[in-house]
């Protein structure tokens, strides 16, 4: 067996990514001096800045290591750490049980990461990643395409792709806010940087399926985290299962990436990756805020139930002034980051068609229709998002009481707000930054290729390019939002009136009388009813036959993926394990035999070798 | 600098011409069905009328609230500048695309929805849950027919469709699709109607209930614009013409009016549709679109096939 070396892997690749990681972990280090404190006891604070720093030292490591095996051993470190962050609030009972589902989910993917491994050194007799690559070029198609399913299984179940996302609206939400966001915003990233390394970098794309593949499980995960989340309620798992969507998104890039690169279009499987990259910082960016923001709102209110919230705009403007342009981000609404990364997904879906022939053009075109749906989900559940949580009066003493959170809290979420309309202004030269970093993970040279979002040209029959300006946007709207102010301000000097809000002549409106999150989402649960099963429970609290004292109303939604595929395979799991129990039952002597008969066996295998 | 005024000159025309819209739709469904009907300046006349009258702002409202119109209205004229204009080229064209339209118009969308929901009062949350909800399901339907009409002219640049060209079934196609989309966004008839003031099947409406004043004035102007902006759009993939060489002011004028009658034929569509079949109910809604999604998939496999 080779020695197993600790060298560092700083190319491009690697760079990026700890760039990601380190820019959403600077501000949530900051934010969390000012979220701990009060929250817990200082040997608890001390506790959760050891676990930070091991957490953000795992992931680094994970993404800079050269080596299989230190790559996987760095894998587990950062699963045990955030597993440790989950369970952080312990004496909630909620928190231990997330916390069971993750570590459980996590160690199945690395399983099968183990496996995929063990594969690849089958083949490679060392563990370097350069040296697997070599050996990659002579491993035989079948397997390859297993190595590829057990990758996509197991950095899938990190990611939290469906249906393996079962365990992130568990585990995200649970952790303290800060370590929420750099689960969300950082560490789920790590996995899409397995697939690229993995896959695209080591193994090399050959069939053109896996894309296919790639492509719609990633469409499957954009359109189910949304349709979740727009039915969620508390704020955290709202954001987690918008997570779930996003890392839709970003594999949208990545799979289109690898589709193209098995065609041989090179161009354009460079610009699919720097799409999906382009999005997984700014997914980075915007989910980290949300998330401390969320967290914000937790703090001064102690509750993440939107239906107790409202009218925190007037308590806590910095906060909501953020969560508008987190929310904004991720609804792809210029001139912010998410509408760029957004329009180069979709772009990729439409430069391609010119390229491919036949059915794979119409699977790109429904494909690019399924995102759009997504996008416009996404804008509606964070509409519901904002307004219910930050606008109108408040639904409870909860947010009646509210007060503006620290200075170190505000400052990291300002930090990330400035970053999302940075990203999003500054569209150009990341591009080009990006194309470097696609180019060396897919082994293309971009150097003669421009990428540029001014008038490029990648069709035979445009005459044209296709433009887009952010700055120019950003400008126009500045501009012309000035000139109806002024217009407005130049018809009539005359000031509003402050009244209440009509009621139909009913004047004691308060916030019983306002819409709910519940009823916000009932066109979508109605809809997509037959995925989400929606039902309700009634009761009536009757003090006679003829008067009812109270009514209470419940509507939930069947999760159908723990329901259908989660309870039987456990169910399955408890059986086998019930039967499997017969061979324990106390005797030594079975006990002894069954020594003997493994030595037995090992003897025989031994000579297999 | 001479451009620039040109630009200005277009811009203030446009927002002039289109509240015209909605006055022509209401004038040819009222002659339609035997009546006199409002004159088609009544747009203007409210707008006047809204403009000079005074402003109620309810105490629950937040500068959401009051940021709204300002925010939708600049988005409207952005997005305006992205299409073809009277005379030039689309003015800005070096801004963005189809897609960016697209885009564009959801920021004005997410902020009136925001809006609806700050005053409190139910109506508001209702419109902007029911707005959501429809333009989420027409975007699918809208994407298709970008990527069908971007298949036929090589980009989703709007002035590449604008080109000359034949009319072939993907554009017809990709043309009924984007109907049903426009009429959802637009809300006209059978998605919304514009007309009433029932709590039971607005939309539009409910959203905007809280405004009054200036502020409407500014949100419906608005609505003329995004409205002009769609039938332009859908005219040009009916009615491709040509841009005309700019070379004196009577062929500025031809082309005007050129430009002006494609939009007045489907103005002329919209209002037999709105006069031809009942309102939906909401959850039929999802069926209507999702047949717009069916229509732009045949446009994309009609675009593939060449014809």
């Amino acid at each position: 067996m080779n020695s197993i070396n600790f060298n560092l892997l700083f190319d491009p690749l690697s760079l990026f990514f700890l760039f990601v990681i380190l820019i959403v972990s600077l501000p949530s280090a900051v934010y969390s001096c000012g979220y701990l404190k009060g929250e817990y006891s200082s040997a608890k604070i001390a506790l959760a800045w050891l676990l930070l720093a091991a957490f953000i030292l795992a992931m680094v490591l994970v993404v800079s290591v050269s080596n299989v095996f230190v790559f996987l051993v760095a894998w587990e470190i950062m699963s045990l750490v955030s597993y440790f962050l989950v369970i952080f609030d312990s004496k909630h009972e909620r928190s231990v049980q997330a916390g069971m589902i993750y570590i459980v989910m996590t160690h199945i993917g690395t399983a099968f990461l183990l496996a995929a491994f063990l594969i690849m050194y089958k083949y490679a007799h060392s563990f370097d990643f350069f040296a697997i690559k070599n050996a990659c070029q002579i491993m035989p198609h079948q397997t390859k395409n297993i190595v590829f399913f057990f990758l996509l299984i197991g950095f899938g179940t990190k990611a939290g792709i469906v249906p393996l996302h079962i365990w992130l609206p568990y585990a995200h939400p649970q952790a303290p806010s800060h370590i929420s966001s750099i689960m969300s915003g950082v560490m789920i990233k790590t996995a899409i940087y397995g697939i690229i390394r993995f896959v695209i970098f080591i193994l090399g794309v050959n069939s053109s399926w896996w894309g296919v593949v790639v492509v719609v499980v990633a469409l499957i995960s954009c359109l189910v985290g949304v349709i979740y989340a727009l039915m969620e309620h508390d704020i955290k798992r709202l954001l987690a299962y918008h997570s779930v969507e996003n890392i839709g998104i970003i594999l949208l890039g990545v799979g289109l990436a690898m589709l193209f690169t098995s065609l041989g279009l090179p161009y354009l499987a460079v610009f699919s990756l720097i799409a999906g990259l382009y999005h997984l910082i700014n997914h980075a960016i915007f989910k980290g805020l949300l998330f401390l923001c969320a967290g914000s709102v937790y703090k001064a209110t102690g509750t993440r139930d939107m239906e107790k919230l409202g009218g925190l705009i007037k308590k806590m403007p910095q906060t909501a002034f953020c969560f508008l342009l987190g929310a904004m981000a991720i609804s792809a609404l210029p001139p912010l980051n998410g509408f760029v990364s957004e329009w180069l997904t979709l772009q990729a879906f439409f430069l391609g068609a010119f390229k491919v022939s036949g059915g794979l053009k119409l699977f790109l075109g429904i494909s690019a229709g399924l995102l759009a749906l997504t996008g416009g989900l996404a804008a509606a559940c964070f509409v519901k998002a904002f307004g219910i949580i930050f606008l109108a009066e408040p639904r409870s003493h909860h947010a009646t009481d509210a007060k503006e959170v620290s200075i170190s809290m505000k400052a990291g979420m300002f930090f990330l707000s400035g970053l999302a309309v940075i990203f999003g202004l500054a569209a150009v030269p990341i591009m080009k930054l990006l194309a470097k970093v696609a180019g060396a993970a897919e082994g293309i040279d971009t150097g003669l290729m421009s990428f540029s979002l001014n008038n490029f040209v990648l069709s035979p029959q445009a005459a044209k390019g296709v433009y887009l300006s952010p700055p120019g946007i950003a400008l126009t709207l500045v501009i012309f939002g000035l000139m109806s102010f002024a217009a407005y301000r130049a018809f009539n000097r005359e000031r509003p009136v402050t009244y209440k809000t009509w009621g139909c002549g009913y004047y004691k409106l308060g916030p019983r009388n306002e819409y709910t999150a519940t009823a916000f989402s009932k066109p979508f649960r109605i809809a997509f009813s037959f995925f989400l099963l929606p039902y309700r429970k009634t009761q009536k609290i009757r003090e006679s036959f003829y008067h009812v004292k109270s009514f209470s109303y419940e509507t939930h939604t069947t999760p159908v993926f723990r329901k259908f595929v989660y309870y039987p395979l456990l169910a399955l799991v408890l059986k086998s394990a019930k039967f499997m129990r017969r061979m324990q039952p106390g005797s030594i002597h079975l006990y002894l035999a069954y020594i003997f008969l493994t030595v037995l066996m090992l003897i025989m295998f031994m000579g297999k070798f | 600098m001479s451009r620039i005024l040109v630009i200005a000159f277009q811009v203030v025309l446009f927002i002039l011409i289109s509240p015209l819209l909605s006055g022509l739709i209401t004038k040819i469904k009222n002659n339609l069905r035997m009546r006199k009907g409002q004159s088609v300046f009544q747009p203007y006349y409210n707008l006047a009328k809204l403009f000079s009258k005074g402003e109620v702002v309810s105490e629950t409202a937040s500068w959401i609230f009051k940021a709204t119109p300002f925010v939708v209205f600049a988005s409207m004229l952005a997005a305006a500048l992205l299409i073809p204009m009277f005379i030039f080229a689309a003015p800005g064209r070096s801004m963005g695309d189809f897609l960016s339209l697209v885009f564009i118009f959801s920021l004005g969308r997410f902020f009136l929805a925001l809006a609806a929901l700050d005053a409190g009062s139910s109506f508001g949350g209702m419109g902007s849950s029911r707005e959501m909800f429809i333009s989420s399901l027409a975007e699918p339907a809208l994407c298709l027919v970008i990527f069908s009409v971007s298949l036929q002219f090589g980009s989703t640049d709007i002035s590449a469709f604008s080109a000359p060209h034949a009319i072939s079934a993907a554009c017809v196609f990709s043309a009924v699709a984007l109907l049903f989309v426009v009429i959802a966004e637009t809300s006209r008839v059978p998605v919304d109607n514009q007309e009433t003031h029932l709590e039971l099947t607005m939309i539009h409406e409910a959203m905007v209930l809280e405004y009054s004043g200036r502020s409407l004035a500014l949100i419906e102007l608005s609505s003329y614009i995004k409205q002009m902006i769609w039938f332009f759009i859908l005219a040009q993939i009916i009615f491709p013409i040509s841009l005309p060489v700019f070379t004196g002011l009577g062929e500025a004028t031809a082309w005007i009016f050129w430009y002006l009658s494609r939009i007045a034929i489907v103005v002329f569509i919209v209002a037999l549709i709105e006069i031809s079949v009942a309102k939906m109910r909401l959850f039929r809604v999802a069926d209507f679109l999702g047949f717009a999604f069916v229509l732009g998939v045949i446009a994309v496999v009609c675009a593939n096939l060449g014809v």
